[in-house]
């Protein structure tokens, strides 16, 4: 049995496999932005808190990570901001 | 009071039109008044697909502007009987359609026909809203191809946000899939999305499944409707998809070998 899954494995995915993987992670993507009313500003946002981190502590654009998300009636936005360690922190 | 349908899909080229001529001309060929209208106003074709492109006298926006009379405009079909067409203007932008234009004209369409199918242009903008506007229920038409499954849940979305049923809280605009084009011989090797795969994404009830047919431009090709052509695999399909529509069970398609069909059933 383990050669034959092994084989198996190593044979390449239909396209039309792929073809539903992708969509359903775009589509299901999607429409959470549609459902968040904040999504068009949500990009601008997270450019303007960088802009005032930045002001105290250099973070790169990576380390910013922002997201939406819907728990009932709620809707939470997460954002976390990993700073430097000691050594590389700079301020003004 | 009639019923309003829009066929739409977002993407273009997958099928709307055919589907519009055919879904149409299905419904009057069961003995329905039906009408069934251009809204791909600057790129109207409806009216070479159904075979009457040079009876256009009047159309859509010349009714809207009061230019013309809604029975000036009105195309009645010479084929079949109760089915008439409603064309699109060729020579204005989408944006001469307006919601309270439009608004009129269905009114006064719904008091005389049973069914009122709306031809939506592909894309998301004015156009395609002003044909999903009203709408009681949709055809959402998709090819089983990644852009198509997409823009069709955009769709999808827009039907549930942007339509006058959404607007006013009203229950919302009953949606059926659609799937065109299907080659059940690439599904089985594994190079096209399945029936249920495309189902499985957009989550929404499935009215009918249309061959890829040759018949189907040689339809468009003659202007002829591809449910009169009876031999048509896509024509029959559909018949189907109208009888299921109405809430019949038809039974699927079976092969029929050459002595059935030398010698009927």
């Amino acid at each position: 049995m383990g050669i034959l899954k092994y084989f198996r494995a190593l044979r390449p995915q239909k396209t039309a496999t792929v073809a539903k993987e992708r969509l359903q992670i775009i589509v299901a993507h999607e429409r959470r932005l549609r459902q968040s009313p904040m999504f068009d500003y949500l990009p601008l946002l997270q450019r303007e808190i960088l802009e005032v981190v930045r002001k105290y502590v250099i973070v790169q654009d990576e380390h910013i990570k922002m997201h939406v998300e819907k728990e009932g009636e709620y809707e939470i936005l997460e954002l976390n901001i990993t700073l430097p360690d000691m050594e590389n922190r700079e301020t003004d | 009071m009639g019923k309003i349908i829009v066929v739409t899909s977002g993407k273009g080229g997958v099928g709307k039109t055919t589907t519009s001529a055919a879904f149409a001309s299905g419904l009057a060929l069961r003995g329905h008044q039906t009408v069934v209208i251009d809204f791909d106003v600057g790129l109207r074709n409806l009216d070479l697909v159904m075979g009457c492109e040079r009876r256009v006298v009047y159309d859509f926006v010349n009714v809207i502007n009061g230019e013309g009379n809604l029975n000036q405009a009105l195309i009645k079909d010479k084929r079949i009987e109760s089915l008439f067409i409603l064309p699109a203007s060729q020579t204005r932008n989408k944006e001469a359609l307006t919601i309270k234009g439009v608004a009129r004209i269905l009114e006064a369409l719904k008091k005389r026909f049973e069914y009122i199918i709306c031809d939506s242009p592909a894309g998301i903008e004015h156009g395609a809203i002003m044909a999903m506007y009203f709408s009681d229920e949709a055809l959402i038409v998709t090819n089983p191809e990644v852009s198509s499954v997409r823009d069709s849940d955009r769709i999808i979305g827009m039907l549930s946000s942007k339509t006058r049923r959404a607007v006013q809280n009203l229950p919302p605009v009953k949606e059926h899939l659609l799937l065109t084009r299907y080659i059940p011989k690439r599904v089985n090797s594994g190079d096209m999305l399945s029936v249920q795969d495309v189902q499985d994404i957009l989550a929404i009830p499935l009215l009918g499944v249309i061959p890829e047919s040759k018949s189907v431009l040689q339809a468009s090709n003659a202007g002829i409707p591809i449910t009169l052509d009876k031999k048509s695999d896509a024509g029959q399909a559909y018949l189907n998809v109208v009888a299921r529509f109405l809430g019949e069970d038809p039974p699927p398609r079976e092969k029929k070998g050459f002595l059935t069909r030398w010698f009927g059933k």
